[in-house]
């Protein structure tokens, strides 16, 4: 059985409006039955010139949209407690909450103090509780935070909330396109460009400790490889050869990149050493071979190639050698990407006329279609494992989704982009 | 000391994410060494489009003659050099019988003129995975100019990019859309 929830965030969000956010709307049309009722109380503000950012409703809105948490609304809450010793817990289990969380901001010389409590509701004890600084500007990754701990707490899994996401959006005026490759919060919010050009930019690839991205930018008219640095906006173009340069891939060390270069005729997989600049050809077949992915534990790289006349999926030793192919249903497997413990791989699957996602269980081979979609695509692990981030489409608008790796949990990430793509989370 | 750890690691993201929207504002890649030669900025690669005129993709978009610049034999229907796209079928690099005469057409003219040289675009539908499409895009642009080669145009006149799916010509997502963007463009460069 599914339920359906909108959250709406826009126009719920009072003052705080970064210069160039992206309109999003989430929608979960998917999410689990045993989704635990909890009830995040709008916390208690404080402040002579207003809280900037409603945090209790950011919290709400994480932990719902993470399918885990049914949330309760505002209307149905008997009451707003900010204080422990407020809390009428009978009411609260009256209604089937199993858990609640209060708290309060108070403004204090431009700073805020943010604290909050969880509570155990049937037991009428508290769980958690924090007190935290933030600045203004720092308010919504606050309250990230906060959802971060307490699905941590509740589920045993790391939060994904304050992580972030980088994608690429296209839109065209008359016969100039625009492309750029954006990072925002992981619900949307804070989107920021970090690249623009009139010219494809493609495949943003994070760098394991999250400060860098790699991709591939056409501004020159030809394909390179380049590495920003977010913080400072610097960056370094590693890979302008004849031919295609693409595919960008960090070791889990973040010293190589494994890329794909077709300088000697056809596309292969070759590695960038970053530190030495030295570049190591791995494979050497007359097919296409492309799409390389390192496993987390550096030993191996997962790439798609043709050499069997369809693309399908291959491994081999990271140092190259000891090539073998991975996957036999479907006729076309593509675009692999690893999950943090190494132990399955999400693919683009195509069948018939169709490509969804998949994953494989790399032990047993087993292989399963999790997405529905006539055109999914760029598959992306959330760092805590349980979610994957893909690229779908329904007639002209593209958007973003996110999937339970069982297929049990769907959400639909709306931007104001209709062509958004090659989602990719940050470590 | 979990709550210090906590702070710290909001002090840190915060410095990250600060340092970002400060760069934001400088119109995103402010490497100064490589903004001017790069393109990147909207601004002057604006500039340069329309002041070159002769860009393959844009007057193709118009369903022109993109070539017509080159000379009036480019923008004679009757001619197979007016025509500069072929088409390929889903998934393959081969060149289907009907563009054979194209392409020859086009190798003649650049045996003729050896000072000229023409960029051969490769590009893909949108369907499977983004550097795959990258990949077939190239071999289709390299189906194209190996048999220019064998007609005896040089090496030195020929250059190839892939876009793969980056570049629709066509923007529906349906099958007419999809022959249309599975396509190798012949862009002769002005002189």
């Amino acid at each position: 059985m599914s339920f359906l929830k909108r959250i709406l965030l826009i126009g719920l969000i009072g003052f705080y409006v970064p210069s160039s956010y992206a309109e999003m709307t989430i929608e979960i049309t998917e999410g689990i039955e045993s989704a635990l009722p909890i009830s995040v109380v709008p916390f208690a503000m404080q402040g002579a010139s207003g809280v900037p950012v409603d945090v209790s409703f950011v919290v709400d809105a994480d932990l719902g949209r993470s399918g885990y948490f049914k949330t309760l609304d505002k209307q149905s809450m008997p009451a707003k407690p900010s204080t422990a010793e407020a809390i009428q817990f009978k009411d609260w289990q009256a209604l089937g909450q199993n858990y609640m969380v209060i708290g309060q901001v108070v403004e204090d010389h431009g700073q805020y103090n943010v604290q909050f409590q969880l509570f155990d509701v049937y037991k009428g004890q508290q769980i958690m509780g924090y007190r935290m600084v933030s600045s203004a500007g720092d308010l919504r990754r606050t309250a990230h935070h906060i959802s971060d701990l307490i699905f941590e707490k509740l589920t045993g899994k790391k939060g994904v909330f304050s992580g972030r996401i980088a994608y690429i959006t296209s839109s065209r005026q008359g016969t100039q396109s625009t492309h750029k490759l954006q990072v925002s919060d992981a619900d949307g919010f804070n989107a920021q460009t970090i690249a623009s050009s009139v010219e494809p930019l493609m495949s943003p690839a994070w760098s394991p400790d999250g400060r860098k991205i790699a991709y591939v930018s056409f501004e020159k008219k030809s394909a390179a490889v380049y590495i920003q640095t977010l913080a400072t906006g610097e960056r370094v173009r590693v890979a302008e050869f004849p031919g295609i340069n693409g595919a960008p891939s960090w070791s889990p060390d973040g010293a190589k990149l494994a890329l794909t270069l077709s300088k000697d005729g056809n596309p292969d997989i070759f590695v960038l050493n970053l530190v030495t600049r030295s570049l190591t050809k791995l494979t050497r077949s007359f097919a296409i071979d492309t799409e390389p992915t390192w496993s987390p534990d550096g030993s191996s790289i997962v790439f798609t190639s043709d050499r069997g006349g369809k693309p399908q999926l291959y491994i081999m030793s990271s140092q190259g050698g000891d090539e073998r192919r991975l996957t036999f249903s479907g006729n076309y497997n593509a675009r692999a990407s690893f999950s943090p413990d190494g132990r399955s791989i999400a693919m683009v699957h195509g069948n018939g006329s169709d490509y969804r996602i998949a994953v494989m269980d790399l032990a047993t081979k087993a292989v399963n279609v999790i997405t529905d979609g006539r055109s999914d695509e760029s598959p992306s692990f959330a760092p805590n494992g349980s979610m994957i981030l893909y690229a779908s489409r329904k007639g002209s608008a593209g958007y973003l989704s996110a999937v339970s790796l069982d297929g049990k949990m769907q959400q639909k990430l709306v931007f104001d982009s209709n062509e958004i793509r090659e989602p990719a989370w940050s470590p | 000391m979990k709550l210090n750890r906590t702070v710290l690691a909001l002090a840190i993201s915060a410095a990250i994410l600060s340092g970002c929207s400060e760069d934001e504002k400088e119109a995103s890649l402010t490497d100064g060494t490589q903004n001017a030669a790069s393109g990147i900025n909207d601004a002057s690669t604006r500039g340069l489009r329309n002041g070159s005129g002769l860009s393959g993709s844009e007057m193709n978009a118009s369903g022109m003659y993109p070539n017509a610049g080159i000379g009036p034999e480019f923008s004679d229907p009757n001619n197979p050099l007016s025509k500069s796209t072929i088409y390929f079928m889903l998934d393959s690099s081969q060149v289907q019988d009907d563009f054979v005469p194209v392409i020859a057409a086009h190798a003649q003219y650049l045996v003729a003129h050896p000072g000229q040289r023409v960029v051969m675009e490769g590009h893909g539908d949108e369907r499977g995975s983004r550097e795959y499409n990258i990949a077939l895009g190239e071999q289709r642009a390299k189906s194209v100019a190996s048999m220019m080669k064998v007609q005896g145009v040089a090496d030195g006149q020929l250059e190839i990019v892939s876009y793969g799916e980056e570049k629709p010509a066509s923007l529906g997502h349906d099958e007419a859309s999809w022959e249309l963007n599975r396509r190798v463009e012949l862009v002769y460069q002005g002189k």
